[in-house]
């Protein structure tokens, strides 16, 4: 009986973490609409509700009301598991992420390891899609796609050990605990060179602009997910979004000091702002790195695909191996106040 | 320390079933009108000459075996970045040495022109 207890409590706690979560994915579209619209003179939605706000469940329900084409030459299974693939580890590697001091869903040790193999599932979903649906540009897409996501996993990879080595610990809290203080404690200014590529892979590794050759509209159509439609594309948006506030929730908790708020410990400032709970901290960095999303999609072009193999591999590579040597130097050393 | 990863289970299977249930809600709620036009593979409006599993560019494959030997590297990495400040100037040494080979293999293919795209 009390492991049904536990188990009911372990649901409702993922729950409470995924519906505020599809939430957020559904405003995350809205948001990225009003703030283009912005930053290009113009309103953007503003007519299903008030400011529009009622838009993004007006698009969920339009998709759902939308047949599921399921194309003659695709291997069914294939084509139906390729969407839950791409959504599955977008939202189970929340399971580990802290939200505040102790918040947090499963606190295992090998917390990082776990989001990173979260992270390659990933691709499995994007290149079944693509070879499921039997179609060249598909096929292409998902290629594409496949090659550029595996590239900058490497150099991904390479910048989170640098963090292990300024955390000395896998545990997502104890990465946390580690950067403990006021702005400047935090791993993103000894780390800076692996933030900055962390960042950048990260962008390229949930396939958004300007890295979105994978998609590119006016280049292959739609990329893997041409032939998906209704549901089954909106699957694979979803996951896209619940990617990308992923990737901005472990660049908080990995470089941007997670919970703590930016003056903490700090003589007047901190006190001030002591009422306010982590968890609040927590949002609004990753509001800030969503932020960073639009306004990357508003203002680049789109990388040729060369240009980003060779950005992956040859600009982003070195400089994580040379990082990584400076890193170890500085713990070897116990230089600052960081380790 | 198993029992902490239940958690992490029960997410995966949830998180399974929440793509399962909008795509079952899709097929129920949604039309089914099929036709062979609607459902032959889209290229842009013309018919498809040919399957689509065709040869492609041997590029694709020499990235995923460049990925497999540096995730690899990146496996042994782990270990010995959370315990770098235990094992001190040998450890790092013996890890110095390692990426170094690693790096010659980098090098080469980096001159033998297998991260072009022209």
């Amino acid at each position: 009986m009390s492991e049904l207890i536990e188990l009911a409590w372990i649901v409702a706690k993922i729950v409470a973490l995924v519906v505020p979560l599809f939430v957020a994915v559904a405003y995350m579209t809205y948001a990225e609409r009003k703030v283009i619209s912005a930053m290009q003179l113009r309103r953007g939605p503003n007519r299903v509700g008030w400011h529009g706000l009622l838009q993004p469940i007006a698009d969920a329900l339009k998709l759902l009301m939308k047949e599921v084409v399921l194309p003659s030459n695709a291997n069914r299974f294939l084509f139906v598991l390729a969407p839950m693939l791409a959504i599955m580890p977008a939202l189970a590697a929340w399971a580990v992420l802290p939200l505040g001091e102790g918040i947090v869903i499963a606190d295992i040790n090998a917390g990082l390891l776990y989001v990173l193999a979260m992270t390659s599932m990933g691709v499995y979903g994007i290149i079944l899609a693509g070879w499921a649906s039997n179609s060249k540009y598909a096929l292409l897409g998902a290629m594409r796609a496949g090659a550029q996501v595996v590239s900058y996993e490497i150099a991904m990879g390479f910048a989170l050990v640098g963090v292990l080595m300024a955390a000395g610990s896998l545990n997502m809290s104890e990465i946390v605990h580690a950067q403990a203080g006021p702005i400047w404690n935090w791993f993103w200014l000894p780390l800076l060179p692996l933030f900055v590529v962390y960042w950048i892979s990260g962008v390229a590794e949930t396939n958004r602009l300007p890295f979105d050759v994978a998609e590119g509209e006016s280049e292959i159509v739609a990329g893997f997910h041409v032939e998906y439609s209704g549901m089954a594309f909106a699957i694979f948006f979803l996951a896209e979004y619940a990617n990308m506030i992923l990737i901005s929730g472990l660049a908080a908790v990995m470089f941007l000091g997670g919970w703590y708020s930016p003056f903490h410990g700090l003589p007047v400032l901190g006190p001030m702002f002591d009422w306010v709970p982590g968890i609040i901290w927590f949002c609004l960095k990753i509001c800030l790195f969503l932020f960073l999303y639009i306004w990357f999609r508003a203002t680049f072009p789109r990388y040729r695909y060369d240009q980003i193999m060779r950005l992956g591999w040859k600009v982003l590579i070195p400089v994580t191996v040379v990082w990584l040597i400076v890193v170890s130097g500085m713990v070897l050393t116990e230089f600052g106040p960081w380790f | 320390m198993i029992e902490s990863y239940l958690p992490v289970l029960v997410f995966i299977v949830l998180a399974m079933g929440i793509g399962v249930v909008p795509l079952l809600a899709g097929f129920v709620l949604a039309p089914r009108r099929p036709d062979q036009d609607k459902l032959s593979p889209y290229e842009c409006g013309f018919e498809a000459f040919e399957d689509s599993r065709m040869q492609f560019d041997v590029r694709y494959y020499l990235v995923a075996i460049l990925f497999i030997i540096f995730d690899l590297e990146i496996a042994f990495l782990f270990p010995w970045a959370i315990v770098l400040d235990e094992i001190g100037l040998f450890g790092f040494g013996a890890m110095a040495v390692f990426i170094g080979i690693l790096l010659i293999g980098f090098l080469y293919e980096w001159k033998k022109g297998a991260l072009e795209w022209e």
